[in-house]
């Protein structure tokens, strides 16, 4: 059995072979390639500790057999900044206490660059409180969290429109 | 995890021979599956995986009127479809009411409609359960039951189907195409899961090897589009199963009921359809006493399976308050909070 696949992570393509075919893609990222930023919370898709970007949609590292993502492109929590630029969900979520102890933070990141690129929660805080369900916070920093989401959806939005004009 | 061998097909064909085989299953998101190997409630000795099998991620309409969607459609791909969620809104606001939205950005449409039940016993593999080894016997019968069934149940199995989609689904009389060993052949989706009877193992009518390759809508579920809602309690506001929910269609001509879909989730091993209040409803005017009475009728046949008595007066309250916000209109936009019982601007009435 050819247990060797390729991804594209963080704009970087990676061959890897696993070895076993029980491997989730949360694993071959913290174990196979280190990049441990992103978190192994529940490990069973209720925390969202480990959420990542695949092919641009946010989804749960942890619940996705890597195998079966051979040819994806991935992006991470170490992915997103450009060099010392923060990207601005990431000082938003330092601008509002968008966290307390962190463990969970990456995944919140990610996730909330997912949900800005999905475009469905506007500007109303329900609905981003809503869509952003699926990440859990034991610190309780959700109302931080909400409003480094909204803020971050502002500035991403002024700053694509100044790109346009 | 025990390990697996892994095969990914070319072609339906090659993967129902490959899933045909003892101990394989199909391996789609893997949101369900993954979770169920990692605790040992599976164990499966090879994953046929379908994610890359061509053609079933496509949302087609129909010439009648209806849609065909492919069973490897995401489920947020799905919900977020804006002819589907005009054309079918109750269906939209299921799926968004289901799981997180990193789930549903992967979870699949024919994974969906055979996710497995979310029972504590099935899941504990230190507690006897007849679904995962017949004959074990039910540790839910004497336990903490008070989410499991109240309608179809057996002494052999009290479990409940976990789905949101499916409740509309049979509502609307969706169908499944399926391909085997034994060529196509298709099953409405009420027909698709089965009572526990003797057999809670099995949860659905799919033969070894049958693939699910797309569900089918037809055209005549349009005409609810104007009426039609979903609702669900659960345990906390957002990501959670439903403790019951209900989805509802109203088809009203100059101030009366001309035809209704009612079905509830959260009551039984299968997604329930309600016909007896349907028919009780078609010809009434829409109002307290039409909704009351379906609902006391939708659940006549009902009996607790263990502390699950209020399930049996909260499923009807749901009907009531289903069937009131199907009366007053579909929403121009899904809620902020989907199917949520509860409004999210002050000062709206919290019961029906």
């Amino acid at each position: 059995m050819n247990l060797s696949i390729s991804l594209t992570v963080n704009g970087v393509r990676r061959d890897v072979e696993l070895g076993d075919p029980r491997v989730t893609l949360l694993d071959l990222l913290r174990e196979r390639l280190h990049l441990t930023g992103t978190k192994k919370g529940c490990d069973r898709g209720q925390c969202g500790a480990c959420t990542i970007l695949v092919d641009g949609r946010r989804i749960n590292s942890c619940m996705a057999l890597a195998l079966s993502h051979d040819g994806a492109d991935i992006v991470t929590i170490e992915g997103v900044s450009r060099g010392d630029q923060l990207h601005p969900v990431q000082a938003a979520f330092i601008a509002h206490d968008g966290f307390q102890c962190g463990f969970c933070t990456p995944g919140q990141i990610m996730s909330a660059i997912g949900l800005i690129g999905e475009g469905q929660a506007g500007d109303d805080p329900e609905r981003v409180r809503e869509g952003m369900s699926g990440n859990l916070c034991r610190c309780g920093a959700y109302s931080g969290i909400t409003d480094a989401v909204l803020d971050a959806q502002q500035s991403l939005i002024e700053a694509n429109q100044r790109r346009r004009a | 995890m025990k390990t697996f061998d892994y095969f990914r097909p070319a072609t339906i064909s090659d993967a129902v021979a490959a899933a045909a085989e003892p101990g394989a299953a199909y391996l789609a998101a893997g949101t369900n599956l993954l979770d169920l190997m990692k605790g040992g409630v599976t164990g499966p000795s090879r994953l046929v995986d379908v994610t890359r099998l061509p053609g079933l991620d496509r949302i087609e309409r129909l010439p009648d009127g209806g849609i065909r969607i492919g069973a490897l459609v995401r489920n947020a791909d799905l919900a977020h479809d804006p002819d589907f969620a005009k054309t079918y809104p109750a269906i939209a606001e299921a799926l968004l009411s289901g799981a997180s939205a990193q789930l549903r950005n992967a979870a699949t449409v024919g994974g969906n409609l055979l996710q497995r039940t979310r029972c504590s016993y099935f899941y504990d593999v230190a507690s006897a359960c007849n679904k995962r080894e017949p004959g074990a016997g039910c540790e839910a019968r004497g336990g903490e039951n008070r989410l499991h069934a109240v309608l179809g149940w057996s002494e052999a199995c009290i479990a409940t189907h976990p789905s949101d989609f499916c409740v509309p689904l049979v509502a609307l009389d969706a169908v499944v195409e399926i391909e085997g060993r034994n060529g196509k052949r298709e099953v409405a989706v009420e027909a698709l899961h089965r009572l526990p009877g003797d057999t809670p193992e099995r949860d659905s009518v799919l033969e070894p090897g049958e693939l699910i390759v797309a569900l089918r809508l037809p055209g005549e579920a349009r005409a609810f589009s104007a009426h039609a809602r979903y609702l669900k309690v659960r345990e906390r506001t957002s990501f959670a199963f439903a403790v019951v929910s209900a989805a509802a269609g109203l088809r009203i001509e100059h101030g009366t009921i001309r035809d209704a879909r009612l079905a509830l989730g959260g009551v039984a091993a299968k997604p329930w359809r309600a016909r007896a209040a349907e028919e009780i409803l078609a010809g009434l005017s829409p109002g307290p006493d039409a909704f009351h009475r379906a609902a006391k009728a939708a659940l006549a046949d009902a009996k607790p399976s263990g502390d699950n008595q209020f399930k049996i007066e909260l499923a009807q309250r749901i009907l009531v308050r289903t069937l009131t916000l199907a009366a007053a209109g579909t929403p121009r936009r899904i809620p902020a909070l989907p199917a949520s019982p509860f409004s999210s601007v002050s000062g709206a009435l919290h019961d029906a």
